[in-house]
Formats: C-alpha cells, structure tokens, sequence
C-alpha cells in the first residue's frame, strides 16, 4: 500500500512521458559505450562504482521529470545534482577534476537555492506541494510575487540549463566526466532544467507578462553567441562541445521564449509552432550531442588527449568514429537533411511568421532574434569545419596519433546507433512535428485545428501563402544528383587516370617529417590558425593577449622562440571574481567574530540571551 | 508539364551558368583596354579539365573524393528551389529561402573541409577564410531575405518570385543582397577569381588540390551557385510573369527576359570589380557590417510599412 501511494508522486504526464523518452535513448547509448570505454581505463572497482553511480543518475532524472509534487521534485533535482557531482569528481586523482567539481557543486547550488525559493514561494498560496493544487492556487498570487518567482525559476533552472552569464560550470564540469556522463549530463541533464521551466512557468505558472518571453528570447540570443565564440576558440575538443551546449540550449530556448511571447500576443498557432521547434531542438540536440561526446570519447580513449592541435589523420585510423562525428557535425551545424537543420529551420520559421504577426518594435525584435541565430548557425559550421578538419583530416600531429586505432565494438555500436537517430530524425520530420504538435497543445493548453503536414513528407508552417518544408525529398534530389553526376564523370566519360602524389608545399618537402616528436606536420594549417580571423574579428569581446618570448645567444641569433596566445576569460574576470572577492573580503571581516577565546563566547551566549529577554518583554 | 519544366530550367541554368562568368569576364577585360579571352572560355576549360588526368593527394582521405559531388549536387539541388520562367516552376513543396541558404551551406561545409584534408598550408588557409567570411556573411543574407519575404507575406521562392508590390526596403535588402553576392561568388573587394596568389586566395585556395574532372565538377557549381545569387536578386527586383498560356513565344520571350535580366546584374558585377580594389581580410568585416546595417535597416523601413 505504501509503495502504491509513493508511486502516486509519479504519475506521467504527456510532458514527463517525453523527457523520460529523451533521458532513455540517450542513456542507453552512453551505457553501452561505457562497457567498452571504461575498460582496462580504471579498476573493477571503480568500474562499478561508475556503474552503480551512472544508474542512479538516470533514475534521479527520471525521479525529476516524473514526480508531481514540487518536494519530491527538489528532492530528486538535489539527488541528481550531487550524484553528478560525484560523476564529475570520477578521475579524483586530477586536481582539475576537483577543481571542476568544486565550481559544479557551488553553481548548482545556487540554482537550486533559487528553485526551492520558487517552489516555496507557491507553497505559500497553495498550501501543497502537489503540482495541480500550486497550478489552482495561481490566481491568489499577486502580479509582483509573480514576476518575482518567474525570476527565481529564471535563474534557478538556468543555471542548470547553463544561460549566460550561468554558464560557467559547464566549460569546467563536462569535460571533466567520463566521456559517457558528459555525454549523458550535456545531452540530458542540462535539459531537465528545460523541463523544469515548461513545468513550472509555462503550465503550473502560466504566462502573466510580455517581457518574460522578451526576456528569455534576449538571454537566448546572448547565450547562442557568446556559447558558440567561445567554442571557436576552444581546443580542447570536450571543452569546445561543452560551449557549444550553452550555444544550443540558446537556440532551444530562442524557440520557448518565442513562445512565451506568442502566448501573450495571443497568437495561439504561432505559440505552438515556436514550442514545436524548441522541443525538437531539444531531443535533436540531445542527441548530436550526446554523439559528439561520445566520438569525443572515443578520441580519448584511441590517443589519450582531447587536445586536438595534437591530432589529426584519424579518419584512416578511425574510419567509424570519423563517420559519426561527421553526420554529428553535420547536425549540430544545422546542414540539411539531418535533424539539426529541421529545428533550426523551425525556429527561424516560427520567428519569421512571428515577425509577419506583429508589427512595431517586435518586428525589428524577432528579426534581430532570426539574425543571431543565422550568425551562430555560420560560426558554429566554422567550429565543427575546424573541429572535425583538424582532428580527423590531413596528418597526425603527434605519435599517440599517428598509432591509434579503432575502438571497440561497444563503442562502435553507441555512436553509430546515435548516428543514425541523427539521421532519422531529420527525415521524420512530419511525424515527429506531429507528435511534438500534440505535446505543445498539452503544456499550453490549446487546441488547434491546423496540423503542420501536408502530407507523410511535406511540413506546411503556414496555410495562407504555403511554406513547405520537406528533407527526405532534399536528400533524395540530393542522392539522385550525385549518382548521375558520378555516373557521367567516372563511367560515361572515357577513363581517366588518377594518380597519387604528394601535396602541393612549395617544394620545401623534407622540411615536414612525418610524426618526429619535437617537429609534428609544421605545412598543415592548425586549430589555432583557423581561428585567428575569429579570434580578431571578435577581439572586442575576447580580448585576445599574446606573449613573446625570445631566448637569444647573441645580438643576432635567436636559439629558441614562445609564442603564448590567451584570451580573456570575461565572464570570469569581470562578473565572478569580483564577486568572489567581496564574499572573500566578507569573510574575513566576520572571522574576527571567532576570537577562539571561551570567554568571549561566553560574553556573546549572555549577550543574546538579554537580548532575547528584552525582546519577548517588548512584544 | 510542371516536373518536366523544372527539369528543362535547371538543365539551362547548368548550361547557362559558365556562359554568364565568360561574358563578366569579358565585360572587366573590355573595360581594362584589353582584348580578353571569348565569352566561352570557361566551356573550353570544363571541356579541357574533362579529358585531363588527376592527381591526388597522398595524404587526402575519401572527403576528398566525394566532395566535388556534393558541392554540385548542393548547388543543383539549390537550383531546383528557385523559379525562373514562371512562379509555379520551382520544387516549393522541398522548401524554402532559408532551405536554400541552408543547401549552400552544405557545399560550403564540406568543400571546407576537403581544404583542411591535403595538409596543405594554402587550402587550410582558403577553408579557415572562407568559413570566416561566409559566418558573417549568413546573418546578412538571411536577413535580407526576411525582408524580401516579410513584404510577401512568404518565405516560399515561387511567392517571392510572384509578388508585384515593390517597396523601398526590398530595394535596400536587395542593395545589401549584391554585397553578400559579391561575397558569395568570390569576387573583389571581397576575394579574386583571376590570381593564385596566396595573399588574396580564399575560394580558390581551397581548390588548389584539385584537378581534372574534381576541378570542373567544383568550377561548375561556382558557376551555378553565381547564377544562383544572380537569379534571387533578379527575381526579388523583376518579378516573374505570371504567363496567360504556354506558346513557343511567350516560352522565347521569358527566356530573353531572364537572360537579360542576369546580363544587366552579371554588368554591374563587373563595374563594381573594376572600380574597387580588393580589401585586407580583416577590411572585410566592415563590409559586411555595413551590409548588415543595410539589411537592418530595410527591416527597419519595412516596419514604417515601406
């Protein structure tokens, strides 16, 4: 009986049957690819410590997005933030690993500090913790409480959802997991704060004011371009996927906050366009993403290093992982037909016919909105252009390199299964837009008529002046094309010859040996020389630095030369260290209270207790 | 009929597109007193690289091989979006203004790639310029095209193409659309067809690799993706007409039309290569800053309801 009312905490609702579809195929991937990767990586032991500690994150997400009660919901969200943190702090013997763990653990938990405020806040009015009474209890509140609460669950789940400027833990704690967590936390995780807000503001809150979506759709905007310039510049290929997460949970949220606005205008269809196409981006991202770290894994796992201006010429060495970081890429760069252009091409209709909609200054808003996304969209295809061209392509740059080899089957079976989600997801579009239709009406409660289908290939945006949309016709022009282009050029045409021969280097070409340590493949182009024209063109944000060091042995010879090129971290420098210096400061004006002498605790009990006897005498 | 119409336009567009380069060609020739090589000399060149054999690099990997595929299928499959002879002859039911922006992209990103595949300093440099240029490049043209597709009421070609309302802030979005031509089709200010020469090689650097038939396949989808850009701003400042029936010579009289219609735009071209001279990388930014200002502000315009 009692296991019967602990199981009424989770009924599923549409909404939660969702997320729980989202957590599983994702899961169920990274836990296949951490058979092989973990293997002879760490001890039996700690191999199932990871596996017990993998499961129980699974289930606190789970937990997270299936309760209907907002006490279990902090209870579950809380379990799930320190098991990750544990999952973070795996490879303990690295201080960067406690480091990044340290960081996670303080940024989450200020984030849940803003939730449970919120959640406490409806509390109040509601009297239950259950979702349906906090949902009924809504009209009792006043505008200003609100807005205030908006606020919290704003900055509570964004945190989590790693908005600028809450995005710092990600770059530190991602990259620091096993590749099958990051995969799972960057795929997964940071999406249960996408949960969290649909819960919360979009059906227990509703939308009350304008400027909230306003407000989302602005920090959306700043987070897919501050997300996706910091990965342009970023080498370590874990790293760079981590910013690349900030990128797209702005796209995500661009197509939420889109909604949020529509709701508000009243423009019901367009509501449920804009939430289709953040929902798509949710599960396409989820997926590319947890591709991408899983690939990135596999890098790992074949070379020891995720540095990839030491890599290169893995695609001979590792034709599968290639291939699926790949059509990762690919998706994550919105390239037609894969999934990631389908959301993307959502988004941009739904602020399109948003822009077609309104009038005024939201025009000009939603138009600057589309133009963002197109620039992250163009800089995230030069991220992956120089991610997957430089690691995977032309020669190796080291020896752990030029010796790795493929992976385990396992591992193989992981990304190639994601792979191909990628893959169908862009091409079922119309089924999935469908289902995501039915979903969107469930969380705000509206019933359409219009369904985006033509037909089983054709998506329509808009009846009235048609806007149609269909990848599998794309992809089969696209084949058709190229088969009969080969067919003209390699068989009709007489034979040609093709002959092998080494690259074009300006006849210097013993200047390049292959893989000597000291002196790696100098003619290839490197990581940081395809992102210089970024790293100037953005210096205004970046603020690059670079630091010469010449050691010479005479007036005119040089012997050796360093050349340092950093970036400055703004965010750090100019919003979090300030803050941190003023707890640090604080803090040691309070120590001073703590003298260690008994006799002044004493002073300080007797004090408190006068003072606790004057006070209950006056009131 | 409609299928077969489309098949014929995309067809004359092929085999039109290196006709159009050898007449620009021709047009900066005349202008600079020299004689010039005739308007068919890109054919003379498909036709040569055609029966040549081609070298590979050692060190290149099958991205390499199948890029040139995929360049041109992507400007072909990109062909078929836009109408030329009339609105309804285009594959609308594939997509859209955006689809096609997002097809290119897909020619771009692999072409890219094949740069940074040969480990050759010259083409990792082309592919970095190129994904730097074209990043900048994105937010104008879509914007831009927004406007063009906010005064339709559509983002689909075959409305854009049919739609008789001109406004100023389609003429200004047209005016920052021929700076993202001139970008897109890699001419000066922005890159330059005519040198190798590495300090001004973008498009080309990256094509450095290749030969023989790879290299004529590549050339042509440079050709097509030029009419491409040529065929959207001439659809957005002369819209198509709509034919009252199909005789042999309305068909011949929106031919010439169209073919005239890229001439004047294909002229323009040329007068703006002659008269610039070509900018710094870094120049370039500013460019295309100001083309986004200028899109900007065809939105801006747009929301007065001109």
């Amino acid at each position: 009986m009692s296991a019967l009312c602990f199981a009424s905490f989770f009924p599923c609702d549409p909404l939660s049957l969702f997320f729980v579809f989202v957590i599983l195929i994702i899961s169920f991937p990274s836990l296949v690819f951490s058979i092989g990767y973990l293997k002879n990586e760490y001890s039996s032991r700690k191999i199932a410590l990871s596996w017990i500690l993998s499961l129980g994150f699974i289930f606190s997400m789970l937990g997270v997005v299936t309760t209907n009660n907002g006490f279990f919901f902090l209870i579950m969200w809380e379990l799930m933030s320190l098991i990750s943190y544990f999952l973070v702090v795996f490879d303990s013997k690295k201080s960067k690993s406690i480091q990044a763990g340290t960081i996670y653990i303080i940024m989450t938990h200020i984030g849940t500090t803003f939730i449970t405020a919120a959640i406490l806040m409806l509390f109040n009015y509601s009297k239950s913790f259950d979702f349906i009474a906090m949902k009924n209890a809504v009209e009792l509140i006043p505008s200003g409480t609100k807005n205030l609460i908006f606020l919290f669950l704003l900055i509570g789940f964004g945190t989590k959802a790693g908005i600028v400027p809450l995005h710092i833990w990600l770059p530190y704690a991602h990259p620091q997991a096993p590749s099958h967590i990051s995969s799972i936390m960057s795929g997964v995780m940071i999406k249960t704060a996408i949960y969290g807000l649909l819960r919360f503001v979009f059906i227990i809150l509703g939308i009350h004011n304008l400027w909230w979506g306003v407000l989302v759709v602005i920090l959306a905007a700043i987070s897919c371009l501050v997300g996706v310039i910091y990965a342009l510049i970023e080498h370590d290929m874990k790293k760079l996927l981590a910013y690349h997460s900030v990128e797209n949970i702005g796209i995500i949220l661009l197509g939420i906050g889109a909604s949020m606005i529509f709701l508000k205008m009243d423009i019901p269809s367009l509501a449920i366009l804009s939430l289709i196409a953040g929902l798509y981006h949710l599960i396409n991202h989820a997926i590319f993403k947890g591709l991408l770290f899983l690939c990135a894994g596999s890098i790992y796992k074949a070379t020891e290093s995720l540095d990839i201006e030491k890599l290169g010429g893995l695609i001979k060495k590792m034709p599968y992982t290639a291939a699926c970081f790949l059509i990762g890429s690919m998706a994550i760069s919105a390239l037609p037909p894969l999934n990631g252009f389908v959301s993307e091409w959502l988004t941009l209709q739904a602020l399109f016919l948003g822009a077609l909609n309104s009038s005024g200054f939201f025009r000009i808003f939603l138009g600057i909105a589309a133009a963002s996304l197109a620039l992250t969209g163009g800089l995230a295809a030069a991220c992956f252009v120089k991610a997957f061209g430089i690691t995977f392509l032309s020669l190796s740059r080291s020896k752990k390199a030029e010796e790795a080899v493929e992976v385990p089957f396992s591992m193989k079976f992981s990304m190639v299964f994601l792979s191909l989600l990628a893959v169908l997801f862009g091409l079922l579009a119309v089924p999935i837009v469908k289902y995501l239709s039915h979903l969107s009406q469930y969380i705000t409660n509206i019933h359409l008529n219009t369904s985006f289908a033509l037909n089983n290939f054709t998506l329509i945006t808009q009846s009235k002046n048609p806007i149609y949309l269909s990848t599998p016709l794309i992809l089969i022009l696209f084949l058709l094309i190229i088969a009969t282009a080969y067919f003209i050029i390699r068989r009709a045409l007489p034979f040609q010859k093709v002959l092998i021969n080494k690259t074009w280097d300006c006849g210097y070409y013993n200047l390049t040996p292959r893989c000597e340590p000291r002196f790696p493949n100098r003619g290839e182009y490197t990581a940081t020389g395809f992102s210089k024209p970024f790293r100037l063109a953005f210096s205004f944000f970046l603020l690059p630095q670079t630091k010469t060091e010449k050691i010479k042995d005479s007036f005119y010879h040089t012997t050796s030369f360093k050349h340092e090129i950093s970036t400055t971290p703004f965010f750090n420098k100019y919003i979090y260290s300030p803050i941190l210096y003023l707890i640090m400061k604080t803090a040691k004006v309070t120590r001073k209270l703590q003298s260690g002498s008994i006799n002044v605790y004493i002073a300080y009990i007797f004090a408190t207790i006068l003072l606790l006897i004057i006070f209950m005498e006056k009131f | 009929m409609k299928s077969v119409i489309i098949i014929v336009q995309v067809l004359s567009i092929i085999l039109v597109a290196p006709l159009i380069s050898g007449i620009i060609r021709k047009i900066k020739d005349n202008l600079r007193m020299r004689k010039g090589a005739s308007i068919f000399q890109p054919y003379y060149n498909f036709l040569k690289l055609l029966s040549k054999d081609e070298v590979i690099s050692e060190n290149s990997s099958w991205i390499f091989k199948i890029t040139p595929f995929i360049v041109l299928a992507a400007a072909i499959t990109a062909t078929c979006l836009i109408p030329l002879f009339g609105t309804g002859f285009s594959l609308n039911n594939m997509g859209d203004i955006f689809t096609l922006i997002f097809i290119l992209a897909l020619g771009r990103f692999c072409l890219s790639l094949a740069g940074l595949d040969t480990a050759s300093t010259f083409s990792g440099m082309g592919s970095s310029r190129e994904m730097f240029i074209s990043s900048l490049v994105e937010p104008v043209a879509l914007l831009a095209l927004f406007v063009v597709a906010l005064n339709s009421e559509s983002t689909s070609l075959s409305l854009i193409a049919g739609v008789f309302n001109f406004k100023l802030s389609s003429l200004v979005a047209v005016i920052a659309l021929f700076m993202v031509t001139i970008s897109e089709t890699s001419r000066i200010p922005i890159d330059n067809h005519e040198t190798h020469l590495e300090l001004t090689m973008i498009h080309e650097a990256m094509l450095l690799e290749y030969s023989g038939r790879s290299l004529a396949m590549l050339e042509l989808a440079t050709h097509i993706k030029q009419m491409i850009f040529f065929s959207l701003i001439a659809i957005i400042l002369f819209p198509l007409i709509i034919l009252p029936s199909f005789g042999l010579y309305q068909i011949l009289f929106t031919i010439a039309f169209f073919l005239l219609k890229i001439l004047i735009i294909g002229t323009l071209i040329a007068l703006v290569e002659i008269s610039i001279a070509k900018m710094r990388l870094f120049r370039v930014v500013d460019f295309l800053g100001f083309a986004f200002v200028l899109s900007l502000t065809a939105l801006i315009i747009q929301t007065w309801g001109m």
